[in-house]
């Protein structure tokens, strides 16, 4: 290993901000897709279990 | 018809894979947290320092792995969407759609971790050079498949406008990925090449083919996620998925 110290590591030799600045972009979106994935999947989920409960509904009214 | 070729057949069909899909999910979260992991170890405490660039060189480990899934991204989706228009099979036309935005967030980031590296080391975040130039041009036929599918109401014929777009695009990869011996160019030549030993550090390489593999299976994880909603989106009126969702 060539780091001495904590401070070392994240100076990266001068090249800080470069060198974050683009292992932090990676991982902010690498993040925040499949977190907008799962929600798109939950949205659609949630509005079909919507749909079939007014269609319980209404055959439940039409029998009644 | 042989027995194989009709189990190749039913996965074809949303009802079959949107489980399957769904099975298949954690085990490439897993793969990619263990390559991911071991990838970035090896990165910044393994990989030694350069001599010329210094630590600047680390970002190799992601802008290399995103570029190479920016291309291959591409030419997956292009086969799916020109399988989906010779077959007219929906589920191939439906991994066309999820994995564009993921090969769109690739080329973004090979862009944006090229320029990160392109001010220290030639002191421009940007040049119009060919490798440059042919990848922006990849991002925007991503975002171009995404805007046009978006753009038709008919998602039938949005699938075959798309693919055809898609597949006049693939033009474009070759034409990255020889650029730097095509032209002349201020990129490097490229780090990896199947008719010569590779030009650097044996860690550094493994490092690179690490993160290349947590990026791999990353992308195929968040695209089986994605074409799971946009199946349930586009079959919402069939009898299966009413009864998929409790």
């Amino acid at each position: 290993m060539q780091w001495n110290s904590v401070g070392e590591f994240f100076a990266m030799g001068g090249y800080a901000l470069y060198v974050w600045g683009s292992f932090g972009a990676c991982a902010l979106l690498m993040i925040a897709e499949p977190f907008l994935a799962k929600r798109r999947l939950s949205e659609v989920r949630r509005s079909l279990i919507r749909e079939r409960l007014a269609d319980e509904l209404e055959t439940q009214q039409r029998t009644q | 018809m042989r027995q194989s070729l009709i189990q190749w057949f039913k996965f074809a069909s949303p009802q079959s894979f949107y489980p399957l899909a769904g099975r298949m999910i954690p085990w490439f979260w897993a793969a990619a947290a263990i390559f991911g992991i071991s990838g970035l170890w090896i990165s910044f405490f393994v990989a030694p320092t350069d001599a010329q660039q210094g630590e600047g060189y680390r970002i190799i480990f992601v802008h290399v792995p995103a570029s190479w899934m920016s291309m291959f991204i591409y030419l997956v989706m292009a086969f799916w969407a020109g399988l989906g228009l010779a077959l007219n099979t929906r589920v191939s036309a439906m991994m066309a759609q999820s994995l564009a935005p993921t090969g769109a967030l690739m080329a973004a980031l090979s862009l944006w971790t090229g320029a990160l590296w392109g001010k220290p080391m030639w002191g421009a975040w940007w040049v119009w050079d060919a490798r440059l130039t042919s990848e922006l041009i990849l991002f925007f036929l991503y975002l171009g498949f995404m805007a046009l599918q978006a753009a038709i109401d008919d998602p039938r014929r949005a699938d075959k406008a798309g693919a055809i777009l898609a597949l006049v695009g693939v033009v474009n990869i070759p034409i990255i990925y020889f650029s730097v011996k095509w032209w002349n160019t201020l990129h490097q030549g490229s780090t990896i090449n199947l008719n010569k030993a590779p030009s650097m550090a044996q860690t550094m390489l493994w490092g690179m083919l690490l993160m290349a593999l947590a990026f791999w299976m990353y992308s195929i994880a968040v695209a089986l996620m994605r074409v799971r909603a946009i199946i349930l989106e586009r079959e919402r009126h069939t009898e299966w998925v009413k009864h998929a969702v409790e």
